[in-house]
């Protein structure tokens, strides 16, 4: 069997899971419903190509990024940012002192750097990076404080944000890659360096500073109150219910308007998405054939070799950084618009960094069709491994009384296989197949 | 792309998760040693004999190469850089996989063992590079050097000691301070500490002065006195002919030219090709 | 007087908090710092082995809660300890032989064992969480406090109580004592310089006879005590909970890496400097301010530099600009 056919298979498996998921309900696995079907196959999408941003890392660079769930997150805020409508009032109150307190704070930083840049060390260096670093953050929080009061002030019930720009929300998707490019770019400017990087404690760190921020800078994303309602790019159900000719085209599918108009939205964002991994995948192959993408390669298989061709490593490294994690703040776009809402409260690493990885590794690092690959089943047994998990356990218990402590308490927990069946997963993959279902070549 | 995809790294260089310092280059660092078996008839006390191989699938370094040792003896590899003279000590000591040919110690066929394993058969060796425990005190390192040892060893500690006398000095100063000839005593002291019953060095005299040079060589020369056997590798072809009782000229892998000492000094090929005329 | 009680506020909202939050991620960190120096990876499953050694620890304790066993004023989860410890040597040491060993065996990059520890992670997170469930769990008893705040305002007649709690007294000393311990067991023991070695020159410990199995096994010996240890202390003075215990390995790294990866001296140090800049950073001074400025100067805010919820922000922070002047970590570690 060739290795074309091989991995058409395994995709073609991938695509009989949803479509099993859609039309039968087998062995309490699968729903039968169509819309959970395609609930999994939106989020497989955006988990394909979150992967297929660190796979660009990883496979191609040897980066160790642990802050996908950061860059994830920056792309949610930036479609409350886009395409929120402005809170009116909510400016002119305090926006333009959080504004300028932000650049006076920016200021702050740049100062501090070129002291310690273009002052001899010594004791007055010291004394006078320390005044205008404490100087700066007191003029700072003098300004922040009352304009976010302010901001905060305005109908809190609802608002309490500045808002956004109002824009359509398609645009807020590669606004949500730019916003996480700017982030990896400071980040990969500080943590990347020549002989050695410590790029995974810094990302480790940065992704858990971000969703704080998230999560208590109400004036910015309303924190832990939640943004909830944003814009679609698809119809709304309701409208399409009422809509006469969309009940009647529902009807020659056989299905009642509801069901009807949920698959419809549904459908509207798999499409979507499609398009977008698509395109991205597109341009992955073809940057990873490109010069570009040979050079990034020698690179890493010897950069030793590169840099003495005058390759400049560290340059390059940061390049492939950016572009990685844009695609994952354009991924996190895609998932708060198709959530229609930006929680802060619920990013968690294990789910949004490490699950990532294991798609990464179990696709099959260094192939882009891997990741998409590894993207869509991981997501998928992500999803269902929790209802296999409780048949398993019904199964395994059938002997004991449905009274027994033990039987109520493995089928109570039974959700928490999902981790368990995770790391299982990724150790024997990286055991049995080290180079994942589908090998880079 | 190495072949082993589990030595996959992609170039990964994260200091926060990964640490390369120390991390070790033996190829068979955790094969188990294979049977021993007794050899009749007359053979030198160490020999590598006829050994060809290289390091992991790369392409064969030594050729046929044969290096031996007797009691009371110091045996000299020389030969230009990159010959080979390294890579025979580490197939000689187990330390990269040999395709044919065979390594006898005291009669014994001992190809199958671990480096580790041949320690305890009483082979002592000092690596050209790495050679000491940086991190450690001096008298740390020679209890390492003494680690496989159950009985007494501050014996062995003290005649270490009186060979080299700075080492008692500094006994209690991480290794990794100290100057070129010392780390080169505390190096030679440690593969002393097992009392092995031959000793193999790979370039003692590396990076020091001349001065210090000529004192390790006395250092050495007390050493084989002792009757233990020597097998040296050195780049200093001159000084240490003088000294050896055998010599090998290795070049591209294999045995150029063997005789004594003496013998490679007055061969004017020899000469012309090595010794600088 | 005005002085004494600024003072006395310090120490009871930053100084004994500090203290008490600094050893448990020293000891958190030891065990970091030690898989990175003889395995040569950083562990993220070392967050969940303490969850599951303090997972253990409190099952054990409601056994012997629910049989009468106390150990009087102390907490009995102290008298559980040692079985959470070996049960948690246990798992370790299981997942070493089917695990990890593998590859070892290959000679596997360090890269790749910390891919590997990812998986153990996600195994020992959901296998706590399978056990004991994903809540908080608080199971401290015995005497709540050593000097309460009321007792220590009649003892001084200061206006300012410092109150210290049991948990965090026991934490200080059990800290100085597993402390004292590991570095005797480094310093002094046979097995202890192998380790050491082994961690500093692998191909040398080798050809010197020490046999790399037996170090790593003792590495993971005492990395499933240290990690249980740190696990309850933080539990008895907090509270128990998995997803809590997982995200702690941020400051524990942290640490690890400020103090010098590999350096075991570093990791207590930069135990220390995380918890004391978390803590300062985020504690409203108003109190202690009021006491030292003169009247006309009293703050009217919190004087807080930064909210609470910032104090990964910190613990980074720090990192970050030790790392740009030191890359190697204060205490000089094998990073870089
Ligand atoms: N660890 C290794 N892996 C692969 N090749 C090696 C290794 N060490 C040395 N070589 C190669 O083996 C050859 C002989 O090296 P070496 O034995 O060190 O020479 P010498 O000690 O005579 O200077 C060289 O071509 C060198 O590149
Ligand atoms: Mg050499």
């Amino acid at each position: 069997m060739s290795d074309t056919v091989k991995h058409s298979l395994l995709f073609a498996f991938v695509g009989l899971l949803i479509l099993m998921e859609g039309a039968t309900s087998f062995a309490g696995i699968f729903s039968g419903s169509w819309n959970s079907a395609l609930v999994i196959l939106n989020m497989g999408l955006i988990s394909a190509i979150m992967a297929l941003g660190v796979n660009l890392q990883w496979g191609f660079a040897g980066l160790f990024n642990v802050g996908i769930m950061g860059f994830t997150a920056l792309g949610g805020l930036a479609v409350v940012l886009v395409s929120t409508s402005p809170t009116p009032g909510a400016f002119a109150a305090g926006g333009m002192g959080i504004l300028m307190a932000l650049v006076m704070g920016a200021l702050t930083v740049v100062g501090a750097v070129a002291i310690y840049k273009f002052m001899k060390p010594g004791i007055a260096r010291t004394l006078v990076l320390l005044a205008v670093l404490i100087a700066g953050f007191f003029i700072y929080r003098a300004i922040f404080d009352p304009s976010v009061e302010a901001v905060e002030a305005i109908n809190p019930a609802l608002e309490g944000n500045l808002g956004g720009l109002g824009l359509p929300v398609l645009l807020a998707w590669p606004a949500g890659g730019l916003l996480a490019a700017g982030a990896a770019w400071l980040i990969g400017k500080t943590a990347l360096g020549l002989r050695s990087d410590y790029l995974a404690i810094a990302t480790l760190g940065i992704a858990e500073i971000i969703i704080s921020v998230l999560k208590n800078e109400d004036w910015l994303s309303r924190g832990v109150k939640n943004v909830v309602g944003l814009p679609r790019p698809v119809p709304y159900e309701v409208d399409l219910q009422n809509d006469p000719s969309f009940v009647e085209r529902a009807a020659t599918f056989g299905l009642d308007p509801v069901e009807g108009s949920t698959i419809f939205v549904k459908l509207g964002y798999s499409i979507l998405f499609t398009v977008v991994l698509l395109a991205l995948l597109w341009m992955a192959q073809m940057a990873l054939k490109s010069p570009w993408g040979r050079m990034m390669r020698a690179i890493r298989d010897n950069e030793v070799a590169a840099e003495a061709m005058g390759k400049d490593v560290t340059r390059r490294h940061l390049q492939i950084f950016v572009l990685g994690s844009a695609i994952c703040g354009l991924a996190g776009a895609m998932m708060t618009t198709l959530d229609s809402q930006l929680t802060p409260g619920t990013y968690n690493p294990l789910r949004f960094t490490f699950l990532i990885w294991v798609m990464v590794i179990v696709g099959g690092s260094g192939n882009n069709f891997g990741a998409v690959l590894g993207g869509m089943l991981i997501w998928f047994f992500w999803i269902k491994v929790e209802p296999m998990g409780i048949e398993l356990i019904e199964l395994l218990t059938t002997f004991m009384a449905d009274d027994n402590w033990l039987k109520a308490h493995l089928i109570e927990n039974a959700s928490h296989m999902r981790l368990l069946t995770m790391g299982l997963i990724l150790l024997l993959v990286l055991r049995f197949s080290p180079r994942g279902l589908i090998p880079e070549k | 792309m190495s072949g082993n995809p589990y030595q996959e790294d992609r170039g990964n260089k994260d200091a926060t998760i990964t640490n390369t310092h120390g991390a070790g280059t033996m190829q068979p660092a955790h094969r188990k040693s294979g049977p021993t078996k007794k050899v009749e008839g007359d053979s030198p006390f160490l020999i590598g004999d006829c050994m060809t191989g290289g390091y992991g699938k790369g392409p064969d370094i030594l050729h046929d190469c044969t290096i031996a040792v007797n009691p009371g003896e110091i045996a000299v590899i020389v030969g230009p850089n990159g010959a080979g003279k390294s890579t025979a000590m580490k197939a000689v000591f187990g330390m990269l996989n040999v395709r044919s040919g065979s390594v006898r110690l005291d009669g014994e066929d001992i190809t199958q063992l671990t480096p580790q394993d041949r320690v305890v058969k009483g082979m002592g060796f000092v690596p050209q590079t790495s050679n000491i425990f940086t991190s450690m005190t001096v008298e740390e390192n020679l209890e390492m050097g003494a680690f496989i040892r159950t009985d007494d060893f501050s014996n062995t500690m003290e005649q270490v000691y009186h060979l080299f006398p700075i080492l008692k000095e500094k006994r209690n100063q991480p290794a990794g301070e100290l100057s070129g000839g010392q780390r080169q005593q505390v190096a030679v002291g440690r593969a002393l500490m097992t009392q092995p019953k031959v000793l193999m060095l790979d370039e003692p005299t590396a990076g020091v002065s001349p001065i210090v040079m000529d004192e390790l060589f006395d250092r050495i020369i007390e050493v084989a006195r002792t009757g233990l056997p020597i097998l040296m590798v050195e780049q200093n072809a001159k000084q240490a002919l003088e000294i050896a009782d055998k010599g090998y000229v290795l070049v591209q892998g294999r045995n150029a030219y063997t005789g004594t000492g003496q013998e490679l000094l007055a061969d004017p090929e020899v000469r012309k090709s090595f010794l600088g005329g | 007087m005005e002085l004494l009680n600024a003072l006395v506020a310090f120490t009871n909202f930053v100084g004994v908090p500090a203290i008490a939050y600094g050893s448990q991620l020293a000891i958190g960190a030891l065990g970091v710092t030690l898989v990175y120096s003889v395995l040569r990876f950083s562990n993220f499953a070392h967050g969940d082995t303490m969850a599951f050694g303090t997972m253990v620890t409190i099952l054990v304790t409601w056994l012997f809660q629910g049989a009468g066993i106390s150990f009087g004023p102390l907490p009995t989860a102290l008298l559980a300890l040692p079985f959470g410890i070996a049960v948690t040597m246990g798992l370790v040491l299981f997942t070493d032989r089917t695990v990890y060993r593998f590859y070892r065996e290959q000679k596997a990059k360090p890269v790749v064992f910390v891919m590997v520890s990812l998986g153990v992670m996600f195994m020992m997170n959901g296998l706590v969480r399978f056990i004991i469930g994903p809540g908080d769990q608080r199971f401290a008893d015995g005497e709540r406090f050593i000097i309460s705040a009321r007792d220590f305002k009649k003892m001084t007649g200061l206006d300012e109580g410092l109150a210290i709690k049991t948990s965090q007294g026991i934490t200080v000393v059990t800290a100085i004592i597993v402390v004292a311990l590991l570095f005797w067991f480094l310093n002094k023991t046979r097995t202890g310089k192998s380790m050491r070695a082994y961690s500093d020159n692998e191909d040398l410990a080798l050809l010197s006879g020490i046999n790399p199995e037996r170090v790593v096994m003792y590495t993971w010996l005492i990395v499933a005590t240290l990690a249980t240890i740190a696990g309850v202390l933080y539990g008895l003075d907090k509270s128990f909970k998995p997803f809590t215990y997982f995200q702690l390995l941020l400051p524990i790294f942290a640490s690890a890496i400020v103090g010098g990866l590999g350096s075991p001296i570093g990791a207590i140090a930069g135990g220390f400097i995380i918890a004391f800049s978390e803590v300062t950073i985020t504690y409203a001074w108003k109190k202690v301010a009021t006491y030292v400025l003169p009247e006309t100067m009293a703050p009217d805010g919190l004087v807080q530099l930064l909210s609470t919820d910032y104090k990964f922000a910190v613990s980074f922070a720090i990192l970050i600009i030790v790392l740009l002047f030191k890359p190697t970590g204060i205490f000089k570690g094998k990073s870089v």
